[in-house]
């Protein structure tokens, strides 16, 4: 198992009572107090210690007989190479990072380990894929829609992206502020030791009888974006790889005059139009698209917060964030970005953080329990090698003729997939003006997710990563990553052909460089493109067009699409990638007979057998004929 | 810029998907109370998924003395006899549930559900059963209608790799919403034992053959005086005599009930752990749209098979006249 946070705990639960015996599991994390309401298997005393072993521990409660191994280290460390990875039969990603999850699977390929994932499909749910190499597409086949769901110590502790501020300050600092009182809320714990604390932050938020409104305005800000701050870096462990963020708080920024205070804003108020409450307004700022400074922001903040208890105190106890509210998206706005400033993010304006705030799905907590509950029926038929009934099961949001969860057969492989496949792949870039390190950054690392490069013209070397190098070597690559591509030790031109590895990945791509002299500097703002290459939000091909119940269109987003029509009972489902077949799922579900029912009726009878030594045993029926059986998630 | 625009219009296109409880649902649901009687696997998992999402309070009743089978399915009761010596299956649950979110009242109620009157579950906003009789589900959910206040009514069954969910939300009036609009709707629940006396003949076409295999286990266990699930294939011989007899008073083709199907209700006195997962956490997000009034709630029946992997929801009721 890879991941011991929300899918990580549900997983490793379900694993256990199925009759897994050997699990192996690693996660990067320590527990934040802000998991224990959706991670079950943490408590509060747990806070600051390993995900990985306190899963382990929690689980050995009630299953001591089994063999759990956790780590507490990142998926990415070199330890984790594919001799590792082949020690098991398959592996389970309870993962939420991209990076992460690509990362995985090319080890898994590498390995020839059959990969369970699960992901968002961006429109018709989540869904659970089997990849099995050679057989199924990898993970990276097909285009990935924009990851929607946001772990949540991310969101209270760790941003590292201007999105996660922005669900900081709607989520939890709005909701906290402004929504109902009794909800529950990640804001209200702060440090680790108990309760005593989260009593005391209860008042913090809360603004007594006639406390000035100025005042608690100024407390709120110093709590959350200078103590909070503060408590946080207390835990040095959290910023040992990270940039550590910086408290701010009200006496450092310097006072913004404020234009006709007692002028028209005041009548339009008078009026009673709630819409035209604005702190914007009564500041003087006006285009939506401007950036605005961390000293407006934090004026910006301050005044939304009083306009709020001052013009809207009946609201206050039953808000809930609302892009069309004005006064709520420039109290957002201007929290997300005091926070990334906070962080060392850039910076956003009203506008983008309007958009970014009205398009954010909460990961619901069932849908874990859900998710993991099919990973592990897909993991069991790969340990029966029972191939002909591997499935991808779409857990649908908006069920589509009766179906909630739509079970299809996995997809092939994607020809031109650069990671399962060995297409080539083709960059037009100017080989005159960019320098290594722009394709290193903006290609290698950013568009092949690769951990480790090395890339070699022909025989030779040009760029190097890892531990072992020589300190000339070092030199060496370093001046090349700022030399243009025409001036390498082994010039890079037109027609040239680069290799590009990683060799912990063991992914190996080549790349033939065609160059090109003017690219637009606003379609093409890298400066170079990429083909062959599968990008987030393909383009649909071969001319299906997809339509849903609601009629809603889709826009590329999701891997297949279901078809509905009147007449048919049947559903299909079209791939959306080039070249992709259509099944009728009712054929291929149904035709397939699966002896699965027989698998669980050999785990009672096992488990009765053992029923009296207080061991449970599973799958041991001789049928998976692999003395293998660990599991790696 | 394109990249701008395109999210634009993915948050209008798909807003029925962007869905946000929000305070207000939050609020609901933080003043609800849940009454779950019976505590196999499916309804641990269920009551994990409800403690967590922060309900108000959740009262569990099951009176049995924990055994090696019970502990098996159940993730909340440590494995040490000396925790779980002399206390009740509901005891033991309680007091780890609690522990889940200290926020949320956790209570046991001792008794047979089916010997409470009517003012008993006055204080439930929803009530789930888990491998209850038949005559417990009838009686239960006929309670909970001769009521005031509306009671969400739900009964869980696992078997085997099989399982069934009910839902009766009487009249129950929720805001769908069609693109931009809330439309006001509303759904007419059948009880259960309406829904179940529905004629064979005239289901939905193509009915999960679960639903008929589960009213024929139903009624076998009901007739024999069983506890759900405490049969097995040794009692397969006369099940297919009632299958016979039920299929052809409905004038139904017995074919439609499989042996096959039939074998491994009969035998899965243990829930699969992986169903238990899923129907617990679809049981889950169905009570929290009852609570919540959020999202559009399933009519009447669920059902799941994991050897087809399909989860299918069947509405069977009365078609009105
Ligand atoms: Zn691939």
């Amino acid at each position: 198992m890879v991941g011991a946070g929300g899918i990580g705990c549900e997983l490793l639960k379900t694993l256990a009572l199925s009759g897994f015996k050997d699990i192996h599991i690693i996660d990067m994390d320590t527990i934040e107090v802000s998991n224990l309401n959706r991670q079950f298997l943490f408590r509060q005393s747990h806070v600051g210690q390993s995900k990985a072993k306190v899963a382990r521990d929690a689980v050995l409660k009630f299953r001591p007989h089994i063999s759990i191994t956790p780590y507490h280290a990142n998926v990415k460390d070199p330890d984790f190479n594919v001799d590792f990875f082949k020690q098991f039969n398959v592996v389970l990603n309870g993962l939420d990072n991209l990076d992460a999850r690509r990362h995985v699977n090319r080890l898994c390929l590498a390995a020839g380990v059959p990969l369970v994932e699960s992901g968002t499909t961006g429109f018709l749910g989540q869904v659970v894929t089997v990849h099995v190499k050679g057989k199924s597409e990898c993970y990276e086949c097909q285009p990935k829609p924009a990851p929607k769901t946001y772990p949540v110590c991310t969101i209270t502790s760790t941003p590292s992206k201007f999105v996660h501020c922005i669900v900081w300050a709607k989520d939890l600092l709005f909701a906290k502020l402004f929504g109902a009182k009794n909800q529950e809320n990640d804001l209200n714990v702060r440090s680790s030791d108990a309760s005593s604390s989260s009593q005391q932050t209860e008042d913090v938020f809360e603004r007594k009888n006639n406390e000035d409104i100025e005042l608690y305005g100024k407390k709120i800000f110093d709590h959350v974006f200078g103590y909070n701050i503060e408590l946080a870096l207390s835990n040095e462990d959290t910023w040992k790889n990270r940039h550590k963020p910086r408290p701010i708080y009200s006496k450092d920024i310097s006072p913004i005059e404020l234009p006709h205070q007692n002028g028209n804003q005041a009548k339009i108020s008078v009026g009673g139009d709630i819409s035209s409450v604005s702190a914007m307004a009564s500041m003087g700022l006006k285009n939506p698209q401007d950036l605005w400074s961390l000293n407006e922001n934090s004026a910006v903040f301050l005044e939304a917060l009083k306009l709020f208890f001052s013009k809207r105190e009946k609201e206050i106890g039953n808000l809930s964030f609302d892009k069309d509210d004005q006064l709520a998206v420039e109290f957002v706005t201007a929290a997300a970005n005091i926070r990334a400033s906070s962080f060392g993010i850039p910076l956003h304006s009203l506008f983008e953080s309007k958009g970014i705030a009205g398009n954010i799905i909460h990961a619901v907590a069932t849908t874990n329990a859900i998710i993991a509950g099919l990973i592990v029926i897909e993991a069991i038929k790969i340990l029966q090698s029972d191939t002909k009934n591997y499935r991808m099961t779409y857990c649908l949001e908006h069920p589509s003729r009766k179906m909630l969860l739509m079970p299809v057969e996995p997809f092939e492989p994607n020809k031109s997939c650069y990671v399962c496949s060995e297409t080539p792949l083709t960059l037009e870039i100017n080989a005159h003006r960019s320098k290594l390190r722009d394709l290193v950054d903006k290609i290698v690392k950013a568009k092949l997710g690769m951990n480790l490069p090395l890339i070699m013209h022909g025989s030779a070397l040009l760029y190097e990563v890892g531990d072992d190098l020589e300190e000339d070597e070092v030199a060496n690559y370093a001046a090349n990553l700022e030399k243009v591509l025409s001036e390498l030790p082994s010039p890079v031109m037109g027609g040239t052909i680069l290799t590009v590895e990683d060799l912990q990945q063991e992914l190996k791509c080549s790349i033939n460089i065609k160059h090109r002299e003017e690219f637009d500097e606003e379609k093409e703002p890298d400066g170079m493109i990429l083909s062959g290459w599968t990008p987030a939000l393909a383009a649909e091909k071969n001319g299906s067009t997809s339509t849903t119940e609601n009629g809603a269109s889709t826009s590329g987003v999701s891997q297949a699409t279901s078809l509905m029509t009147e007449e048919d009972d049947d559903l299909q489902i079209i791939p959306t990638q080039p070249g992709g077949k259509k099944r009728k799922i009712s054929d291929l579900s149904s035709a397939a007979t699966s002896d699965f029912s027989s698998v669980a009726k050999d785990t009672k009878i096992q488990r009765k057998d053992v029923d009296g030594n207080n061991d449970v045993v599973m799958l041991d029926d001789g049928s998976l004929g692999n003395s293998k059986k660990k599991i790696e998630t | 810029m394109n990249g701008e625009e395109l999210t634009e219009q993915e948050t209008a296109l798909y807003d029925r998907q962007i869905r946000v409880w929000g305070a207000d649902a939050q609020r609901r649901l933080s003043k609800s109370h849940i009454l779950v009687s019976g505590l196999k696997g499916t309804a641990i998992e269920f009551c994990k998924n409800i403690v967590l999402a922060g309900v108000g309070s959740v009262t569990l009743n099951d009176d049995r003395i924990v055994t090696e089978e019970i502990l098996s399915a159940n993730f909340l009761i440590p494995h040490d006899e000396s925790v779980y010596s002399g206390k009740s299956l509901a005891e033991l649950c309680c007091d780890s549930l609690k522990d889940f979110n200290p926020m949320v009242r956790v209570s046991v109620e001792k008794g047979e559900l089916s010997n409470f009157d009517v003012d008993f579950f006055d204080k439930f906003d929803v009530v789930v059963l888990s491998s209850s009789t038949l005559s417990t589900k009838i009686s239960v959910n006929e309670k909970c209608r001769k009521l005031l206040k509306r009671i969400a009514f739900y009964a869980v069954d696992c078997r085997d790799s099989c399982a069934e969910i009910f839902v009766d939300l009487q009249n129950y009036i929720y805001s769908k919403k069609q693109g931009d609009e809330a439309v006001e709707c509303l759904l007419e629940y059948p009880s259960f034992e309406e829904a179940i006396s529905v004629p064979w003949r005239s289901l939905p076409r193509r009915v999960s053959k679960l639903y008929l295999a589960m009213r024929v286990i139903e009624k076998f266990e009901e007739l024999e005086s069983r506890i759900p699930g405490e049969s097995s294939d040794s009692d397969l011989p006369k099940v297919q005599k009632l299958r016979k007899q039920l299929s052809e008073a409905q004038s139904l083709d017995e074919s439609q009930i499989p042996d096959s199907l039939l074998e491994r209700l009969l035998e899965g006195r243990i829930e699969f752990p992986p169903v238990s997962a899923i129907i617990g956490g679809i049981l889950g997000q169905e009570v929290i749209k009852a609570l919540s009034g959020k999202g559009d709630p399933l009519k009447n029946f669920f059902f799941f098979d994991a050897t087809d992997g399909k989860g299918i929801i069947e509405d069977i009721s009365k078609q009105k006249p």
